[in-house]
């Protein structure tokens, strides 16, 4: 750690070009600065705003941390009252309970004399609140709502889907890379061209070879169409064409079958681009919305992300279950990425490919 | 990718290890016999069989589908129930008094997709690409903190389409944050998503926001491929900063720039999901592009009647359009490697 801090404050204190900052050194951290508040800001504000009470969230201008206006049950009314700091004619300050606002005055009451009530400019008074963390946000729409089952039907899309993928993917790309054998180009070619065709040109004879299959409504539905990726064919079959051959035919001077020289020779040592290639397709299968949201149409099959888009279509003023699930829908993309971050940027810049 | 920590080797393998040498070696059972039977030569068939039938079921076939779709009427997904052959939906796509004005179109909703899409792409593309250089740039520098602010510029990425739609749309309320932002200096209240002059700019900066950090790193990489020694040299030449930059770092970025620009139109025509969330198309049809037509007519028309035929229609226009962006990646991406193998 020491080393690396010494070697920040290194390169801090490098001055190029004659000892003088230029502009663009300035204006570098400048756009910086701005970079990090508007890419970084939404995300954080999402995740403060997604522990307030319904009311702190649609509060206008907003907080930003999650304090929230303290309420007092008074006698004779039904709901909790805000309280407010009211300053009186003498100066004085006293708390009062709102019963609700007229135009510019509030009608308000002493909740410790619940019997007489007082109008107060609305200038007059101040919220009073108090830091409060509305867990509830979190725990609610898992138990009212559906948002367990949909958090299971994504991890169980993800996971097969990407296991799937791994299998099928490096088979091809197995085949591809250390035999020769007749058609090969051809089989080449062919997983080229699949690469040119997105989804978003055959939706409509997809959702037919699906509906055949009798697999809308189904998971399977959304897990098997894109089973098979060009990319990540390729990707694999790169790799293993750097694997040394000495290695296969030792295996097979073993008597080793095909099969075990795939899985136990071939597999072990692609394991770097097979890792790159889950984690793609982790990032694929959990965020995908396009296609899940043509083949699954009943609310027991939807994935995080079809319910949490039906769920804000159904409920718009929900804004607090709203935001706090979709801090849930992304988080495990978020927890991965900061583990592997470094893996993931190199992975992209290599390929190409998202 | 041969720098990855043991770590994270060793964490998959211990994880998947068990129950996939079992399922290996089930597997093994039966791939022994079919070995034995047809010899090693035609293994690989074997090997590649799975993953082409996966390409032949749900691209390939899909494919030419799509031509007896478009090519054929009627409210049936079933072909037996289609009627064929019929030019009827391409005759109701391009039925046009002028094609300058989608008013006078029968499918006038299809056309406004065409120019939302034109107009869309041009500005996200031009800007993306201008933020994405300009950070990619900066991040090149020797700068504090280096590692941290490319994951910043990098992390929207990795957000699904909802989240990022939801985030914005929240954010971009009238009574949200950015308003009240906005009216802390002085200024006034903007619909950002619902008022039509505006809705085509809010979603043109969220799709640039989620996406921008994905065309920084290629660049990134670019620019980190420009030999040292051009700087060194242009140093020592006292050669000023501006001029460093239009003289080396811009020319020599160039094919690159060519393929990010190619990638990202890809990307853009097809542009769907993160607009469906932020606004739905609307509103009225100011922020509908073309995918969302497809869409729309294909699986959510309320009330009336899906239009497959229709839908399967516009998708082949789409796919030619991509075919002609990803000729051209292919034409420049080729010229790239030509060009740095003189280098």
């Amino acid at each position: 750690m020491s080393e690396t801090a010494s070697r920040i404050i290194k390169i801090a204190t490098k001055k190029r070009y004659k000892n003088k900052y230029h502009w663009t050194d300035y204006f570098s951290y400048f756009y910086l600065f701005l970079g990090v508040l508007l890419m970084f800001g939404p995300v954080v504000w999402l995740g403060l705003s997604s522990l307030k009470t319904l009311a702190g969230i649609q509060e206008y201008p907003p907080t930003i941390l999650p304090l929230s206006q303290i309420q007092v049950d008074v006698e004779g009314y039904d709901k909790p009252l805000p309280i407010f700091n009211v300053t009186q004619e003498d100066g004085s300050v006293k708390q009062l309970a709102q019963i609700k606002r007229i135009g510019i005055n509030a009608k308000m009451v002493d909740p410790l004399n619940p019997g007489e009530t007082v109008k107060v400019p609305i200038d007059k008074r101040e919220k009073i609140r108090e830091f409060k963390i509305q867990w509830e946000n979190y725990v609610d729409p898992l138990r009212k709502y559906d948002f367990l089952l949909y958090f299971k039907n994504s991890t169980f899309i993800t996971v097969v889907a990407t296991i799937i993928t791994l299998i099928i993917n490096s088979m091809a790309a197995y085949a591809l890379s250390i035999y020769e054998f007749r058609g090969k180009n051809f089989a080449l070619v062919f997983v080229i061209g699949t690469l040119l065709i997105p989804l978003t040109i055959i939706l409509v004879p997809v959702f037919y070879v699906v509906a055949n299959f009798g697999m809308i409504n189904s998971l399977w539905g959304v897990i098997l169409p894109g089973a098979a990726t060009p990319t990540g064919v390729f990707l694999l079959r790169q790799y293993m064409l750097t694997l040394p051959r000495e290695l296969i035919e030792a295996a097979r001077m073993d008597h080793a079958s095909e099969w075990a020289i795939y899985w136990r020779v071939v597999l072990p040592l692609s394991i770097p681009a097979i890792a790159v290639l889950a984690i793609f397709s982790i990032m694929w299968r959990w965020n995908d919305f396009l296609w899940p949201l043509i083949v699954l149409s009943k609310s027991e099959v939807y994935t995080l992300q079809i319910g949490l888009n039906a769920f804000h279509g159904e409920l718009t003023s929900q804004w607090n279950y709203v935001l706090s699930m979709t801090m849930v829908t992304l988080l495990p993309i978020a927890i991965i990425f900061a583990y592997l971050q470094k893996f993931i940027t190199t992975g992209i810049a290599s390929t190409g490919m998202k | 990718m041969e720098n990855i920590s043991n770590q994270t080797k060793n964490f998959f393998l211990r994880i998947l290890n068990i129950p996939f040498a079992f399922l290996m070696h089930a597997i093994d059972l039966i791939m022994w016999p079919i070995q034995k039977i047809i010899g090693v030569r035609n293994m690989p068939y074997i090997f590649l069989l799975p993953n082409l039938i996966f390409f032949g079921l749900f691209v390939i076939m899909p494919l030419v589908a799509n031509f007896f779709f478009s090519l054929s009427s009627g409210d049936e997904l079933l072909f037996a129930e289609r009627e064929l052959p019929t030019t009827k939906q391409y005759d109701q796509l391009f039925d046009c008094e002028s094609y300058l004005n989608p008013n006078t179109c029968t499918e006038d909703f299809f056309w406004r997709g065409v120019y939302n899409t034109i107009f869309f792409v041009v500005f996200q593309v031009g800007l993306m690409i201008f933020f994405s250089v300009l950070t990619a740039v900066i991040l090149n520098k020797k700068i504090i903190g280096r590692g941290f602010f490319r994951s910043v510029f990098f992390f929207p990425v990795l957000l699904s389409p909802v989240v990022v739609g939801l985030i914005w749309q929240w954010i971009l309320l009238k009574n949200g944050a950015f308003n009240a932002i906005i009216e802390s200096y002085g200024g006034d209240k903007v619909s950002f998503l619902t008022d039509p002059s505006w809705a085509m700019a809010s979603v043109i900066f969220v799709s640039i926001w989620a996406h921008m950090g994905f065309y920084t790193l290629i660049v990134l990489a670019g620019l980190q491929a420009i030999p040292p020694n051009l700087y060194e040299a242009a140093e020592m030449d006292g050669t000023s900063r501006e001029r460093i930059f239009f003289r080396i770092t811009l020319p020599l970025l160039m094919p690159n720039l060519l393929v990010v620009f190619i990638l990202a139109s890809i990307k853009g025509v097809q542009t769907f999901d993160e607009i469906y969330v932020l606004t739905g198309g609307g509103p009225g049809t100011s922020t509908s592009l073309i995918v969302q037509y497809i869409f729309t007519t294909g699986f959510a028309s309320s009330g009336s009647v899906q239009n497959f035929g229709l839908a399967a229609a516009a998708s082949m226009v789409l796919g030619v359009v991509l075919l002609f962006l990803t000729l051209m990646q292919l034409y420049f991406s080729r010229n790239k490697e030509s060009k740095h193998q003189e280098i």
